[in-house]
């Protein structure tokens, strides 16, 4: 940890002293896109029970797109995601419900009934570049007295002086914390480093730093660890790794370095791992896979729930995914633009059908 | 009577810069002002260079002066439409709101385009709004939608801070444009904002919901009709592919999903040809515009 005790003490914290580190759960959220967004009121209702029991200070539940990401761009969600914000915040006994909502996916009336359902912490996404479109949702959310967390997404495209500068636009509308936002699971340690050094030394007096990572690489948990130790105190994870790509940093292993580091978590590491074992696991379609399409998505900077649009459109026009996904990539797409997929399927189609035709 | 009609621009950013350029080209409309708040105004600079006065002291300024326009082209924020949209229709202005206010009906050139050219205040919806919702009533017209959702893509340097601060009314006005206009029943629309460099050209996909028994080829020829009529205004509007066509299953709720792909180049007039959102948004308020002033002028004759 960078903060000694006297510097922690002034940091503008929104929970317990007694942590080191705020965990937050999201496989109820990010996990949603492997998910395919079939959740279950039962499944939800277990894992926030398991969860809860292990001590996981917050839990993320909302479609993997954010409020309102039910749709044919992104997939229909089985339950409505109020529905499982109410039925999650029932179910918790000390954790706080998180739900995430993307300007321009969402609206603030999301917000509004997210709270109505419970919902107590309001996480608001933009690509890295694009915070201003959060300034009106940050200033509901504080409004309607909301505990408040910003995302800066697809963060390994910027550099991070870009990055402080976006931190600061959200600081000012009004967020708590701001996360660097590893999507496509393509940071490596020493970025993670430099991005989460450079937004603490933006915004480290006037709100906590986060970090979220995936899988891609397999760095997780790795760039997890530097991400701490270069000062974020809030931190993302999903058990199991049940998130989007080759999924999250897995919480519960997570949690058993902190334990070794003497980092507090308030999470308890046998109960968490049984919780791994017997809840989630049974709620996972497969496990998240470190495969051919993920490792393309983690070298190339694709957004990580691009993995299963690309691998409909493989199958739908009879293309590569891979080929999908490293085209994404070249296009510079970001977070949100799945329809894109579709066309590069067909170009890719177009392209095979005159290869063919040729031969 | 003269034979143009003078109009206000009241907004100097972009859109209402790319819209001066539109208005200068035209038979019935003579721009007059290009009204701002700040003095520095790139657009300001433009208009005065092109003869137009051009004022850094509001509308407040604009209303005050002897001589008022016939038309105001609102380009500044939805917030600030609201709050000036009663002051022109008191002073007898037509306002023509190219920001998501929506105070007045809705206008979508080829759809729409001859209604309301009587009324005091039209609404252009939104850039995405003008480029979908052509398509989603080209659907409409073959067969009955029950959902329809939007995903307008647009270069990040082409949304100025009316937009940026906007999102919430963009979405909003978008989707009930969808239902009123475009004929769905249910309407969904979603933007985002993409940074890359050089800067993309504006995309936007348009999914519709029919019911198992709609008539696919009826569709299809519609929505390729659609996209000659909206050239007709927007040379560079073009379908990226063939009209998807999904059969029912789980992933579209028993529907039959149509997807339809688009692209708007630019004419380039302000900003490069990469934003085809500021394109379609200026080049239709131009048409609504024309309608209206065709329309008092014809009258007046």
């Amino acid at each position: 940890m960078t903060h000694d005790a006297a510097t922690r003490d002034t940091l503008p914290r929104t929970w317990s002293d007694d942590l080191d580190l705020r965990l937050t759960d999201t496989c109820l959220r990010d996990g949603s896109h492997h998910k395919r967004h079939q959740f279950t009121a039962q499944e939800v209702h277990d894992i926030v029970e398991a969860l809860d029991d292990s001590g996981v200070p917050v839990i993320e539940v909302t479609h993997g797109d954010g409020l309102g990401g039910s749709s044919f761009n992104y997939g229909f969600s089985r339950t409505p995601e109020q529905e499982l914000i109410k039925i999650a915040a029932e179910t918790a006994k000390r954790a706080k419900i998180a739900f995430l909502m993307l300007p321009g996916v969402g609206t603030k009336d999301d917000i509004r009934a997210a709270q109505d359902n419970g919902g107590q912490i309001c996480r608001i996404a933009t690509h890295c570049t694009e915070a201003d479109t959060s300034i009106q949702h940050f200033g509901l959310a504080r409004e309607l007295g909301l505990e408040t967390v910003g995302f800066l997404m697809m963060s390994h495209t910027q550099p991070p002086e870009v990055l402080a500068k976006q931190a600061r636009i959200m600081v000012d509308a009004g967020t708590q914390c701001v996360y660097v936002v590893d999507s496509a699971g393509a940071l490596v340690m020493e970025q993670t480093a430099d991005r989460v050094a450079a937004v603490v030394a933006e915004i480290g007096h006037e709100a906590t730093v986060g970090f979220h990572g995936h899988e891609n690489l397999g760095l997780g948990v790795a760039n997890t660890v530097i991400a701490a130790r270069a000062g974020a105190t809030q931190i993302d994870g999903s058990v199991r790794r049940f998130g989007a790509g080759a999924g999250n940093t897995p919480l519960e292993a997570f949690v058993g370095v902190c334990d070794k580091l003497g980092w507090r978590t308030g999470i308890d590491f046998l109960t968490i791992v049984d919780a791994s074992e017997d809840v989630i696991k049974p709620a996972m379609p497969e496990e998240c896979q470190l495969d051919r399409m993920t490792l393309m998505m983690g070298y190339a900077g694709v957004y990580s729930s691009f993995l299963k649009h690309a691998g409909n459109a493989a199958e739908r026009y009879g293309v590569s995914g891979a080929k999908i996904l490293l085209e994404a990539g070249r296009r510079k797409l970001i977070g949100g633009q799945e329809d894109q997929l579709i066309d590069i399927a067909l170009m890719l189609k177009a392209e095979q059908d005159k290869a063919a035709a040729n031969s | 009577m003269s034979h143009k009609l003078t109009a206000a621009i009241v907004g100097p950013g972009n859109i209402g810069t790319d819209l001066l350029y539109k208005l200068l080209r035209s038979d019935v409309i003579e721009p007059r002002w290009m009204i701002g708040v700040d003095a520095s105004s790139e657009g300001l600079r433009l208009a005065a260079e092109k003869g137009l006065e051009a004022s850094h002291e509001g509308v407040d300024w604009l209303l005050k002066q002897d001589v008022l326009p016939d038309l105001i082209f609102e380009a500044t924020s939805a917030y600030v439409h609201r709050e000036y949209a009663p002051r022109y229709e008191e002073a007898g202005i037509v306002a023509i709101d190219l920001t998501p206010a929506a105070v007045g009906p809705a206008v979508i050139p080829p759809v729409n385009g001859q209604e309301h050219v009587g009324a005091p205040n039209v609404n252009m919806i939104t850039c995405g709004g003008q480029a979908t919702i052509p398509m989603v009533a080209a659907v409409s017209r073959a067969a009955t939608v029950t959902y329809a959702e939007i995903v307008a893509s647009v270069s990040s340097m082409s949304a100025g801070p009316g937009t940026r601060a906007n999102i919430d009314e963009f979405t909003r006005t978008t989707a009930a444009g969808v239902e009123t206009i475009g004929g769905a029943q249910r309407g969904k629309a979603i933007i985002i904002l993409n940074p890359a460099e050089p800067p993309m050209i504006m995309r936007d996909t348009i999914f519709c919901a029919v019911p198992p028994d709609a008539d696919r080829d009826a569709i299809v020829a519609s929505v390729f009709a659609m996209e000659k009529a909206v050239q007709e205004y927007v040379p560079g509007y073009r379908l990226l592919q063939e009209p998807q066509i999904d059969e029912p299953s789980a992933a579209t709720r028993g529907d039959v999903k149509v997807s339809i792909f688009v692209e708007v180049e630019g004419a380039g007039d302000y900003l490069p040809p990469y934003a085809g959102n500021l394109d379609i948004m200026t080049a239709a308020a131009t048409q609504v515009a024309q309608n209206i002033a065709r329309h008092k002028l014809g009258a007046s004759a």
